[in-house]
């Protein structure tokens, strides 16, 4: 298998400007949840960015995603606009779903995303179903099921590896394995802690990498997704990555240490983004002008969902049914 | 008497039987080091260790089931599930299992197990996490469903539960945890199957259980203050049904109204309606009406959320026009 393309000094300032993006409107998120504008759950994605976005830039634009709740980011990497996305935080008819999904269900059939999903592990069996369509209808498309370290242990998941596996269907199971499912390590969760062994029992493709460095993250996927669209089956793979905050904004996080944070800080896929574009000649400066440039447009995002409308009452019942079939 | 907190209470009666019968342990997911996700079960592994309090990887099927074949077995599992939401990935354990052993083995088998968590909508939790299923649960002989209000009830009630011989399903209120009642410092059983007048009144009587009966007390202060005066029956245990007080009650007063969190179709409520209309048609003075969520899928956006709960605003709107009937 060829190795794809090194991305140049260009690709990267977009890499790094998707990623700062994610950090910003998501540290901004967190503001506006401590000033109660946005309630409910709010799981931040900050310290796994690199996934989203190296793995984004390993797909095609028709290529479905699917992942659960932890989903803005991905959500974001894929193309919706910070708008959209915070505007669905603070339940606004302009958000991503009309305010109905809210943090935990960011769709966007423009973008190819089925959403995120709430119920652990459930949603995996979407990522096959929409690689059996693909395969059906004889399309070149691939789906990419992003899943925690937790998830793997779900019945649903394990179900749908067996069927992907045995139809060769063209479909990517990605764990982001960021270490704890809510307070629990996964050395503690999992007899196995690289996840991508789950594939083993049913014959699947597997491997495992460091997920902290989107130039990596995206050379993993694209591998992955040229056997998965070669049409010799699924893939599934274990991206070691980290989440810097706590599970949800009600969790302190006290079952790690400040020190370990720290480590993983210290593999922090902007900084290791940053390092490579100095390495390359580009200059601090267009460095720090690419992070001001996210702050400007996570910064607009939140004034633009502070003035945008509730949904209307009377759109409530209007989803419940497809109408006129 | 003690003024506890309703996680506090829930946490006595897991205790009190704990020490009293060694048989009887508390398994779930976050339930150990964690102290509980809602920490119910706080300091719960200090004091009985590893071996009764159980954490486990986010695999319900699994769990739920284990906990099925363990009671089969003879030891007593509290299975603490974080929301009943999550118990849908572990239905066929409840439901084809856990209800239906002890009538398929013609009584060889017993099955003593609690599965306990919070139902129903907190704030802005969105489609999947905010859903009320006692009804899901109610409709199946061979299990027992108790969903609790104040503190008293849940010592009283859990002990009873842990006690019981059959499978129950539990259901305690994420909004909740933190509500304080007093709870009588000796120890005290409260039998399933006896609902509970927590208000007293003669022109209108309110069925209800769980965190409807807060929405209906408060309902019920303000029709007092235009003269009308409502009773508030709190089920306490949905199965068995406290036929004997519900129907008394209903007879005595003439108008009932049944208010319940959850979906109209199929609920609760209307298995109480059908109930007392077939019990006590002819004291009746009114039909049987329901205030339930409106017949919609939980939208995130507060607006929404707002119409489709059951608030006091609407158990007071129903009344004033039953009784102008
Ligand atoms: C079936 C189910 N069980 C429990 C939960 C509660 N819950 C939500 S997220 C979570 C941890 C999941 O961890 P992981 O899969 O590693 O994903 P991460 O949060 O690390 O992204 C748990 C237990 C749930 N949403 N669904
Ligand atoms: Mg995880």
């Amino acid at each position: 298998m060829e190795s794809p393309p090194v991305p140049g000094p260009d690709t990267l300032q977009r890499w790094l400007l998707d990623m700062a993006v994610i950090r910003r409107v998501e540290e901004l998120a967190q503001g506006a949840y401590q000033q109660r504008k946005i309630r409910g759950f709010l799981h931040l994605y900050i310290g796994q960015e690199a996934v989203a976005v190296g793995s984004h830039a390993a797909l095609r634009k028709d290529d479905v995603v699917v992942t659960a709740y932890r989903d803005h980011g991905i959500a974001l990497a894929r193309g919706v606009s910070a708008r959209a996305v915070m505007a669905e935080l603070y339940g606004r008819s302009t958000g991503v779903c009309k305010g109905l999904g809210g943090s935990m269900h960011m769709a966007s059939a423009e973008h190819h995303i089925y959403g995120g999903y709430g119920i652990v592990g459930g949603h995996v069996p979407l990522g096959a179903g929409a690689a059996l369509a693909f395969q059906y209808r004889g399309e070149s498309r691939i789906s990419l099921t992003f899943f925690g370290d937790g998830a793997s242990n779900q019945g649903a998941f394990f179900e749908a590896l067996a069927l992907a596996q045995l139809w060769k269907l063209p479909a990517i199971f990605v764990c982001e394995n960021n270490r704890y499912a809510m307070g629990t390590s996964v050395e503690r969760s999992s007899y196995l802690t690289d996840m991508s062994r789950r594939g083993d029992g049913v014959g699947m493709v597997r491997w495992q990498f460091e997920a902290y460095d989107p130039v990596v993250v995206y050379e993993n996927i694209a591998k992955a997704a040229e056997h998965a669209r070669s049409g010799a089956g699924p893939v599934i793979l274990d991206a070691q990555c980290y989440r810097y905050r706590g599970h949800s904004m009600s969790d302190p996080g006290k079952y790690r240490s400040a020190e370990e944070v720290a480590e993983y800080r210290k593999r922090d896929p902007l900084l290791l983004t940053a390092d490579r574009l100095l390495a390359a000649g580009v200059s601090q400066e267009r460095i720090d002008a690419i992070l001001a440039e996210a702050d400007a447009i996570a910064t607009e995002s939140v004034s633009f969902a502070d003035a945008s409308p509730e949904p209307e009452a009377r759109e409530l019942y209007d989803h419940t049914y497809v109408e006129g079939t | 008497m003690s003024v506890l907190q309703m996680r506090e209470a829930l946490r006595r009666a897991m205790n009190e039987e704990m020490r009293r019968d060694e048989r009887v342990f508390l398994m779930g997911e976050e339930v150990a080091e964690y102290n509980g996700a809602y920490k119910v079960s706080e300091g719960m592994l200090k004091e009985f260790g590893a071996r009764r309090v159980i954490d486990t990887p986010i695999a319900e099927n699994g769990f739920f089931g284990l906990g099925v074949g363990a009671a089969m077995a003879g030891i007593r599992p509290i299975v603490e599930v974080m929301t009943w939401n999550f118990s849908l990935v572990a239905y066929d354990q409840v439901i084809n299992n856990a209800a239906k052993i002890v009538q398929m083995t013609a009584g060889q088998y017993r099955c003593p197990i609690v599965f306990r968590g919070p139902t129903g909508a907190a704030e802005n939790l969105g489609s999947q996490h905010s859903q009320s299923l006692e009804s899901i649960y109610a409709h199946f002989p061979g299990l027992k469903v108790v969903s609790v209000s104040t503190p008293r009830d849940a010592v009283g009630l859990l002990k009873a539960s842990i006690r019981d011989d059959n499978p129950v399903v539990f259901m305690e209120s994420e909004l909740m945890y933190g509500l304080k009642g007093e709870v009588p410092d000796e120890e005290f059983i409260i039998p399933l199957g006896v609902a509970d007048l927590k208000r007293a009144g003669d022109d209108v009587l309110l069925v209800t259980w769980n965190k409807s009966v807060q929405t209906c007390l408060a309902a019920a202060e303000t029709l007092a203050a235009e003269g009308i005066s409502a009773a508030v029956l709190d089920l306490r245990t949905i199965r068995p049904l406290d036929e004997e007080a519900l129907y008394q009650h209903a007879a005595r007063i003439g108008r009932v109204v049944v208010v319940q969190e959850g979906f109209p179709f199929a609920g609760v409520g209307a298995e109480i309606v059908a109930r007392v209309q077939e019990a006590v048609f002819d004291s009746l003075d009114a039909p049987v009406v329901r205030v339930t969520n409106r017949d919609v899928n939980q939208p995130y956006a507060t607006n929404l959320e707002k119409l489709v709960l059951p608030g006091p605003d609407r158990v007071v709107e129903t009344v004033r026009n039953l009784l102008r009937r």
